[in-house]
């Protein structure tokens, strides 16, 4: 019984921190049509902000920090990278994407060397809940995602700019017939995506409290399968998919004879989805009506 | 004055020359119509004007400023929409969300909830469905939306690309007879047709376009009289 709640507990807080990064993903992809494969490094670089700004000692600037570093970074990498390619093959794209992955990292390493550096954020302690040890920086992260996610979904629904986020999402060319200016939108979804990564860096630290250059890669690839597994486009799909994979990856660490294949597991899952239902689950082919 | 005033249009696409430079302009109060076979550049035309397609050379001139540099946004909020071919309604909102994104660019919140009584008044169908999603809608619901989500931005003038494709001829009857009344109600009206015969009929004037070039002009009955539009667009 404390197993199962326990394995529930981390789960749910691993599949938050997925679901944040998946929604940058998704929203990007929705929006802008791009596939923004240096979506995980920034969450890299929320890391080693908090990192730095841990030696003021006031671990709210740190984060507050991270959040607004992450947005300015994340606007000028689609205004530096992707904007010039509008209307380019996604291909050249795609390409540009891995190329400011790789740019990041690697200034990463420049800057800060390439041994893991410590970064203890704040030490929330443990309670004891239904018999289970729970560390309560997993709930405090369960917390945030949900109330994240939740704000989100509100802002998407019932504010003007998120309602032409979807007309952006749906058809561009109408959209800007509205009168909606297709480069802000895509400016303030690249925004948005990027507060919920610097989020996801410091929750990763709430985990393990060490930044590397490559701190983002796997969350970022897993968080990618994510949003895939939802319906990429999809952002209630994207939730879905993010806790979903963070329940499939906690419950396979708890079971001995499969934890060593855990990341096996979850791809295999990407595979399998992507045979039977290659729009994923929330995901939606477009229908033509006459 | 003429509230458009198009003049040597050209548009490229890579090394194919889909406008060959037009001319043409639109007093303010017309409905004018370009007529013209498939591929004889009638959407081109259409999106170079409203900004859509940024690679063209000659000058565009709307309401006395030059917008053949401006992006598609800024010339809406300067009084110039479109109703796009296909209709290209947002499918996944709802009916009022879609009149909704019709006023983006309407503040004043008090405006925008007496423009969409007069559009529920105009279109009952479209109050009854108010809450549905607009993609379940019918082709000519959908039509009726797309037009009146185009007219909650309150543009001088308005374009319609194609209004009466696929639709019954009972409703494309009714689209004309609305375009009439919207353009009695103090609207331009630029229309891209491919019915040559009924746009004729409702139009103070008309171009008639052919591979990339306007070959004719006149008023709506000029052309709809003339010998060359019957045997080419009106059947004999």
């Amino acid at each position: 019984m404390e197993l199962i709640f326990s394995t529930l507990i981390n789960g749910l807080s691993l599949g938050g921190i997925y679901a944040m990064i998946a929604l940058g993903y998704t929203m990007v992809y929705g929006i802008a049509k791009l596939l923004n494969f240096a979506h995980g490094d920034i969450i890299m670089v929320g890391g080693y902000i908090i990192y730095v700004f841990l030696a003021t000692n006031n671990p709210l600037l740190a984060v507050a920090m991270a959040v607004v570093g992450c947005v300015i970074l994340g606007v000028c990498v689609e205004k530096v990278a992707y904007r010039p390619l509008r209307g380019a093959s996604p291909l050249a794209v795609l390409i540009t994407a891995i190329g400011v992955s790789n740019l990041l990292q690697s200034l990463a390493q420049i800057i800060f060397g390439s041994a893991p550096k410590m970064a203890t954020v704040y030490d929330f302690g443990v309670v004891k809940l239904m018999g289970a040890t729970i560390q309560i920086s997993s709930l405090v992260t369960l917390g945030v995602a949900f109330a994240v996610m939740t704000a989100l979904t509100l802002f998407v629904k019932y504010t003007r700019i998120g309602r032409a986020m979807i007309a952006v999402s749906e058809d561009r060319d109408a959209a800007q017939l509205m009168g909606i200016n297709v480069n802000s939108i895509i400016t303030i979804t690249f925004a948005i995506g990027s507060a919920l990564a610097a989020l996801a860096g410091l929750f990763y630290l709430l985990k393990a409290p060490s930044v590397s250059s490559t701190l983002g890669s796997m969350p970022g690839i897993k968080a990618f399968t994510a949003a895939v597994i939802g319906g990429i486009g999809s952002i209630p799909g994207a939730m879905l998919g993010g806790i979903l994979l963070g329940m499939v990856e906690s419950i396979s660490y708890k079971i001995t004879a499969i934890a060593p294949y855990t990341d096996a597991i979850e791809f295999s899952i990407l595979i399998i989805i992507l045979l039977v239902r290659p729009t994923g689950f929330l995901g939606k082919k477009r229908r033509e009506k006459v | 004055m003429a509230m458009l005033e198009v003049n040597d249009l050209k548009v490229y696409y890579g090394v194919i020359c889909a406008l060959k430079g037009i001319s043409f302009h639109v007093n303010e109060g017309e409905i004018v119509s370009l007529i013209g076979a498939n591929g004889a550049g009638k959407t081109t035309t259409m999106q170079s004007v409203i900004g859509l397609l940024p690679q063209k050379t000659g000058s565009i001139v709307f309401d006395g400023k030059d917008i053949s540099k401006m992006p598609c946004h800024k010339i809406v909020k300067l009084g110039m929409t479109q109703v796009p071919e296909g209709r290209r309604i947002f499918q996944e909102l709802t009916v009022y969300e879609n009149l909704m994104m019709g006023a983006y660019t309407i503040k004043d919140q008090q405006k925008f909830k007496t423009d969409l009584d007069s559009i529920y008044e105009r279109f009952p169908r479209l109050a009854e469905r108010r809450s549905q999603i607009a993609g379940t809608l019918s082709g000519g619901e959908q039509q009726m939306l797309a037009m009146s989500r185009a007219l909650m931005c309150h543009p001088k003038l308005l374009m319609l690309d194609e209004p009466s494709m696929g639709l019954s001829p009972l409703l494309v009857d009714q689209v004309f007879e609305i375009i009439k009344e919207i353009n009695k109600d103090g609207t331009t009206v630029l229309l891209v047709e491919q019915n040559a015969g009924k746009s004729l009929a409702i139009s103070h004037r008309a171009y008639v376009l052919e591979t990339g070039k306007i070959v004719l002009s006149g008023t709506g009955k000029e052309l709809a009289a003339s010998e060359k539009v019957r045997k080419a667009y009106l059947g004999g």
